[in-house]
């Protein structure tokens, strides 16, 4: 059998491991070299680390081998003495119901701590009724998923096998299937009705009166805010437009531009419909502010927007989680290259009148620099008009 | 029902020339380009478990790097080189390491080491068919898999390295070389090497469909099918029908990319330079994408389905329950997986509207899912368990399906999706879901037909060993991972050193990288138990596991044509376990039931009147009998 071959050729194997334990030994010895002089105390440790690794795990699986093989002796001393032998089906059985317990206190312990380190209760007015459709999903969810995994293994410990058995010859029930067709049917109606009509009102489309305007536009790996100045109204975008001093390609020929404000921390007064406008120029970003239970991708060529009200303020939030550092964050979830993993933005929700006092604070969008380029700008496409005006003449 | 009676002339054959042919065939015909069903079976086999390791080898590298992201590993820079400078893996590597494994698993391990190993090696023998409707188209699907694999992993040997965008290779990130070295020369790449793969997958699909419908021996009307066969059939299905639209959508790419066209590009500003490309919409290709994307991970699941229903129905010694509700509840998954792709793009900016559409028709497709799961647990009820390796996976197949089709509850719904897309939670859900319980019913599928394939058996105690540890390895990473997912951790993240509020999770992912180490070190108890079981193994029995099925009707050693003389005709349904009255508690398929008169039942002989006579005959005779006594 297998496992005496394991045994058999335990010398050779010990070889192999001498061999790989030399082997790294070697490798070791070269990294220095190649690595050179950029790096000279190169941490050697985990070298001694690989091949101490890969010892314990020959280690382990000559362990396993011998545990094989004493089970196999016993096993056979069993029917010597002509008794049936190891009972492998009643052993898997009762491991069966180990597992059932083990695992249900795992789950429990899991749900209690790591249950715990979860997101904060929502910070917009949308989010709690989101919140409310999760904890009604859960609860019908793991009602069922603790009533299935326990009858599961239940029946496997119930039901092992016995030579003195025979199984019920049960082919099909068709009053119980109609139930177990019918049910699921029922809790997923309701469950698609409830969510239907969430998920209308979160992304009910009609303008209200009083709304904040704030673009968020993605770039690899950063996000540009933009505020409107005293119109309240955004200026119109177009990407052909986009130099050095204009990252966002901004249309200075509208009035509605000049007060626009550029910002880095996106401010938002508390209880006020924020609609965010958000793009992307190169490659396709993702606006998630978890907090806010806010999320829609940000798409170039496919602008898009999201509306939500904030409800509780950064300080409240930091009372709340009892975490003095706490901050909203703007995340980006949708891959985009190397520096993903590091777009944020922080969001920062205060009252309306610090919000005020903010806002007088912020520049304008229109730098110095970039009147001066427009201007240039301006003179040379005069210039070329007129240049093509001759070019035609002759 | 027409029933051909195929292949004559290999009957014929066989008669004239006996066992001799087979000595004839070269080294290159028998191993290499065969054209045998089962030696085809082996070769997507062997490759699927191939593409396995290394992509499971890949998911360790990141872990590793997700567990300790402060620390350095010279050994990863041995072994990498530039894609792991001082010790650390690279960003753009490591986006590369989630790009390929995701790609390798769903497709070239999930798909055609799933599906092409079982369609090949169980449609014509359980179908009771000499071979493969053609053999020739289906020798060219394997080694256009084969082609595929060898490119898609020749692009770790590019400069720039493979492809990076995640295995959804969602345009713009893709289409621009620019946007990051993974877009380059890697990109171009997997896109050569998915190309060949859907050549590969239709060419195997339309074979599958075609010996299905056409090759059933005498007897064996659709409805005398196991289980197998009807999941590999419909998954055929799903296949020929959605693999066609990826084609599509990576073709349009492959213009965007090489011939200057705007399918999927418009308004694109890089490094702050406008680029010319105006008009398209990147949400097309993701339509197109999922279009394919949705059906797949039901081509995926499909096979471990009925896999894991033939097993456990062998292993409980009872028929599977409501095998009717069985095969309407895979049809319906099959009709409604092509209605539900929306559900992956519900805050790509999506119309709201087809949002709420999407979640109806994916909320609608849980209801045959639920049907399937209570079949099999009302399966093993009361049942006479024997616990066979494959029984085991067949089983953690289906508490992985409990586990992650519940989350998929939560995701399938738009409002809930909007703070869930794309965070570990859906990370969680699909590798349960998907990922576990697909490779389980994989699993499951290799022990149970291991000596169908190589006349051997496995030991028994290894697999045990491999279950255990793989089983509980599984729920020890994909468990927690929900509730990072609940507290907004984005995946793919190179590092959760960044922000504040994640580091409290990197003891949790020190945690699953080291589950994830022993789930992966247990799979070497497989591989060698695997490989020494190929030539030192117990010699298999014809009927090792006592199954109806038509496969273990034929001789332990493989004959080109599958049965030594007629095929067997086909009597009864496959599920005839522990029937009352009978003597045996399995009564194969081939066996008529004029053979087994005292255990038939009224139902038996449903379409059959004069069996039925003959049936009341007997016991009214019976009951005489008895009256004289």
């Amino acid at each position: 059998m297998a496992f005496r071959k394991f045994i058999n050729s335990k010398t050779l194997l010990s070889f192999f491991a001498a061999f790989m334990l030399l082997g790294t030994n070697v490798l070791m010895a070269q990294t220095p070299a190649a690595t050179g002089a950029g790096e000279p105390e190169a941490p050697q440790v985990d070298w001694a680390g690989v091949s101490y690794y890969v010892l314990i795990f020959f280690l382990i699986c000559l362990g396993v081998a011998v545990i094989g093989k004493i089970l196999k002796i016993y096993d056979l001393t069993l029917k010597i003495q002509g008794k049936k032998g190891l009972k492998w089906n009643t052993v898997m059985g009762v491991i069966c119901l180990v597992f059932l317990i083990a695992g249900i206190y795992g789950a429990y312990w899991s749900f209690t701590v790591q249950g715990s380190m979860t997101l904060p209760e929502s910070a917009s007015a949308h989010g709690v009724n989101i919140d409310e459709m999760f904890t009604v999903t859960t609860v019908l969810t793991m009602i069922v998923f603790f009533i299935t995994q326990i009858l599961l293994f239940t029946f496997l410990f119930r039901y092992r096998h016995s030579d003195k058995r025979r199984a019920y010859f049960l082919p099909h029930d068709n009053t119980i299937e109609k139930i177990w067709t019918i049910a699921p049917a029922i809790v997923l109606t309701i469950l698609v009705v409830f969510g239907f009509f969430t998920w209308q009102k979160i992304m009910d489309t009609s303008e209200k009166v009083g709304d904040i305007n704030i673009d968020i536009t993605g770039h690899q790996y950063k996000w540009e805010l933009r505020y409107p100045g005293k119109d309240g109204i955004l200026g119109p975008k177009d990407f052909k437009l986009v130099t050095g001093f204009n990252k966002l390609g901004v249309n200075f020929k509208k009035r509605s531009s000049f007060d626009d404000l550029a910002v880095d921390t996106m401010y938002l007064p508390v209880h006020k419909t924020i609609r965010l406008n958000i793009q992307a120029q190169d490659v396709i970003h993702s606006v998630y502010m978890p907090h806010f239970r806010v999320q829609l991708n940000a798409v170039p060529g496919l602008p898009t927007f999201f509306k939500f009200t904030p409800t509780i303020t950064t300080a409240e939030m930091r009372r709340k989680t009892d975490d003095p550092k706490f901050e909203y964050l703007v995340y980006c979830n949708k891959v985009c290259g190397g520096g993903h993993y590091n777009m944020q933005a922080v969001v920062r929700v205060v009252t309306e009148a610090e919000y005020q006092a903010w806002l007088s604070r912020q520049k304008p969008y229109l730098t110095d620099q970039l009147k001066k380029e427009l201007h240039f700008a301006a003179a040379e496409s005069s210039k070329s008009v007129s240049q093509n005006r001759l070019a035609l003449n002759n | 029902m027409s029933t051909l009676a195929v292949h004559d002339h290999g009957v014929a054959h066989h008669d004239e020339h006996g066992h001799e042919h087979h000595h004839n065939q070269s080294f290159l015909s028998k191993y290499v380009f065969s054209m045998d069903h089962k030696m085809i079976a082996k070769q997507f086999l062997i490759t699927g478990i191939t593409m396995a390791v290394i992509a499971m080898i890949l998911s360790i590298l990141f872990r590793i790097q997700l567990a300790y992201p402060d620390k350095t590993f010279p050994l990863l820079t041995t072994l990498l080189g530039h894609f792991a400078p001082n010790g650390r893996i690279s960003t753009e590597f490591y986006l590369s390491l989630v790009t390929i494994h995701g790609t390798i698993m769903v497709f070239f391990v999930l798909t055609a080491g799933l599906s092409g190993t079982f369609a090949n090696l169980l449609i014509p023998l359980q179908i009771g068919a000499r071979d493969m409707a053609s053999p020739f188209m289906n020798m060219l699907s394997y080694w256009f898999f084969f082609l595929a694999s060898v490119i898609m992993l020749s692009s770790f040997l590019v400069q720039k390295g493979p492809a990076s965008g995640g295995w959804t290779i969602y345009p713009p990130l893709s289409a621009l070389p620019k946007a990051m070295p993974g877009s380059g020369t890697g990109m171009t790449l997997w896109l050569i090497s998915m190309v060949c793969f859907v050549a590969s997958s239709l060419m195997g699909g339309i074979n599958y469909v075609s010996t299905v419908l056409n090759m059933r021996t005498k007897g064996m009307d659709l409805w005398k099918m196991p289980l197998t066969i009807w999941a590999l059939f419909l998954t055929a299905v799903l296949g020929v029908l959605a693999f066609p639209v990826l084609v599509a959508g990576v073709v349009l790419l492959i213009f965007d990319r090489s011939f200057g066209t705007s399918f999927y590009l418009s308004d694109i500003v890089l490094n702050g330079v406008p680029q010319p490309y105006e008009g398209g919409s990147p949400i097309l290709f993701q339509h197109l994408f999922w279009f394919l994307g949705h059906p797949e991970v039901y081509i995926v699941i499909m096979p471990a389905m009925g896999i894991s229903s033939e097993v456990m129905s062998v292993n409980s010694r009872k028929p599977i329950f409501g095998y009717h509700a069985m095969v309407y509840s895979l049809i319906g998954i099959t009709v409604l997986s092509f209605i539900v792709w929306g559900h992956h793009m519900f805050v790509t900016g999506m119309n709201p509207f087809l949002g709420g559409v999407f979640m109806i028709t994916t909320l609608i497709i849980a209801v045959p899912s639920a049907v399937k799961t209570f079949n099999w647990l009302a399966t093993l009820w009361r049942g006479n368990i024997r616990f066979t390796p494959a029984m085991l996976f067949a089983i953690g197949m289906v508490s992985f399906f409990i586990s992650g089709g519940l989350t998929g509850i939560f995701l399938g719904n738009a409002a809930l999706d909007i703070n869930l897309h794309d965070t570990y939670f859906v990370v969680a859900h699909f590798h349960l879901v998907m990922g576990s319980a697909a490779i389980f019913g994989m699993l499951a599928g290799v022990y149970h037909w291991f000596p169908k394939m190589f006349g051997r058996m496995m030991d028994e105690k290894l697999g045990y060993l491999h279950f255990w540890l793989t089983f509980i390895g599984a729920y020890l990473v994909f468990f927690p991972m929900h509730f990072m997912g609940l507290d907004g951790v984005p995946r793919r993240y190179y590092a959760f050193t960044e922000f504040a509020s994640m580091q409290r999770w990197l003891t949790v992912n020190t945690f699953i990288t080291w589950a994830a180490i022993m789930a992966a070190l247990a799979q070497v108890a497989f591989l060698y138990n695997f490989i020494t079981s190929i030539f030192a193994g117990k010699k298999a029995t014809q009927n090792p596991w006592e199954a109806n099925t038509l496969e273990w009707t034929t001789p332990v050693e493989h004959l080109h044509g599958n049965w030594p003389g007629e095929i067997p005709t086909v009597y009864r349904w496959p599920y005839d376990y522990s029937k009352p009255g009978a003597e045996e508690d399995y009564i194969p398929q081939t066996t008529p039931f004029s053979q087994t008169m005292s255990s038939n039942l009224p139902h038996d002989f449903e379409d059959n009147p004069v069996g039925l006579e003959e049936q009341n005959k007997f016991t009214s005779t019976l009951k005489a009998n008895e009256e004289v006594k």
